[in-house]
């Protein structure tokens, strides 16, 4: 392998595995939110930003890796 | 098909200062809300009608969140006008970089060698120094913000908890132990701080880039049907970065403003 295949690798494997962790958190972010809103429907305007909020938080660092990738 | 890069093409200089693209962006967006603010100060009347409907039910409704926040009305109506401006200028320019003709009409220059298409406009987002500049200006306005209203001593001592530890000294050795750890966390605050403008900063700029990228891949696959929901995908994420950095600026504004509850250790 020479150096531009491995940065070609490199870059696809960020965010590959970059992706990974933030998918299933913001899943399960989603999840638990829809979770609260069947149990309780009224509560779904109280849910929204404080859900927005954790799953932006979750997505930043597939953000962080998406810049890594741009960058390499 | 040419993939943006990822910082903005300077159009013109000015002397040893480039204008790039997506100042151009930034500025149309300015120009909009100074506008917009000259416009609505003339037509302000008693009895409100059409945009200065649309405006105060917009103000007032900033504000009535900005209050679940913060929890009093008083310092609601203090961080309105740096909230609610930069929730409208991030949303103006985040949508103002979806119309058609962003990142496709522009002017050919050689660069490297090669002819390439340098795009007239450009999502200003998509520039790592704005939302740096926002970021920044959002970070220190919290804690000029904390230091008038908790006075800068006790702000400071939010970071280096001196006063912690000399208050322990005369409660025991266990008092003394969870004061330094508190005064080594104190040092972590700091550090934190520095990572709030990082991810502020490179949150908004990588998702509106990335957007970029998308339509421009996109749109190169094939022109007509596919980019419409990715159209619309980018018209929300638009929108929630927006809200994401206005929450956020505000929860850093409302926590540096509230007062540091000592709690008694046993």
């Amino acid at each position: 392998m020479d150096a531009e295949t491995i940065v070609i690798l490199t870059k696809g494997l960020t965010i590959a595995i970059g992706g990974f962790g933030p998918a299933i958190s913001i899943g399960l972010i989603g999840a638990k939110a829809m979770e609260g809103i069947g149990r309780n429907p009224e509560a779904s305007g109280k849910l929204f930003v404080p859900m927005l909020l954790g799953m932006a938080f979750a997505e930043a660092i597939a953000i962080y890796s998406l810049v890594v990738s741009f960058t390499l | 098909m040419t993939i943006p890069p990822a910082a903005a093409e300077p159009l013109w200089h000015l002397g040893s200062l480039p204008l790039t693209n997506a100042m151009i962006n930034g500025w149309i967006a300015v120009v909009f809300f100074v506008c917009a603010a000259f416009v609505l100060r003339h037509i302000l009347r008693e009895r409100p009608s059409g945009f200065q409907n649309l405006a105060e039910a917009l103000v007032e409704f900033f504000l009535d969140q900005i209050e679940k926040v913060t929890g009093d009305k008083a310092r609601a109506r203090k961080f309105l006008p740096i909230v609610g401006t930069i929730f409208l200028f991030i949303l103006f320019s985040n949508w103002l970089g979806l119309l058609p003709g962003t990142g496709s009409i522009g002017i050919w220059e050689m660069i490297h060698g090669e002819k390439e298409l340098v795009p007239l406009l450009r999502p200003a987002a998509s520039d790592l120094n704005l939302t740096l500049a926002i970021a920044l200006f959002a970070v220190i306005a919290s804690h000029i913000f904390g230091i008038l209203s908790v006075g800068p001593l006790h702000h400071v001592g939010k970071f280096i908890n001196i006063a912690g530890i000399i208050k322990s000294l005369k409660k025991g050795p266990i008092a003394i132990l969870v004061a330094v750890i508190e005064f080594g966390v104190g040092f972590i605050e700091i550090i934190s701080e520095m990572a709030k403008v990082l991810s502020l900063s490179l949150r908004l700029f990588g998702n509106i880039f990335a957007g970029e990228v998308l339509m421009t891949v996109m749109l190169g696959l094939f022109s007509f049907f596919l980019p419409i929901p990715f159209i619309f995908l980018e018209v929300l994420v638009g929108a929630i970065q927006a809200t994401v950095f206005a929450m956020l600026t505000l929860a850093y504004l409302t926590v540096a403003t509230t007062p540091h509850t000592q709690e008694e250790h046993a």
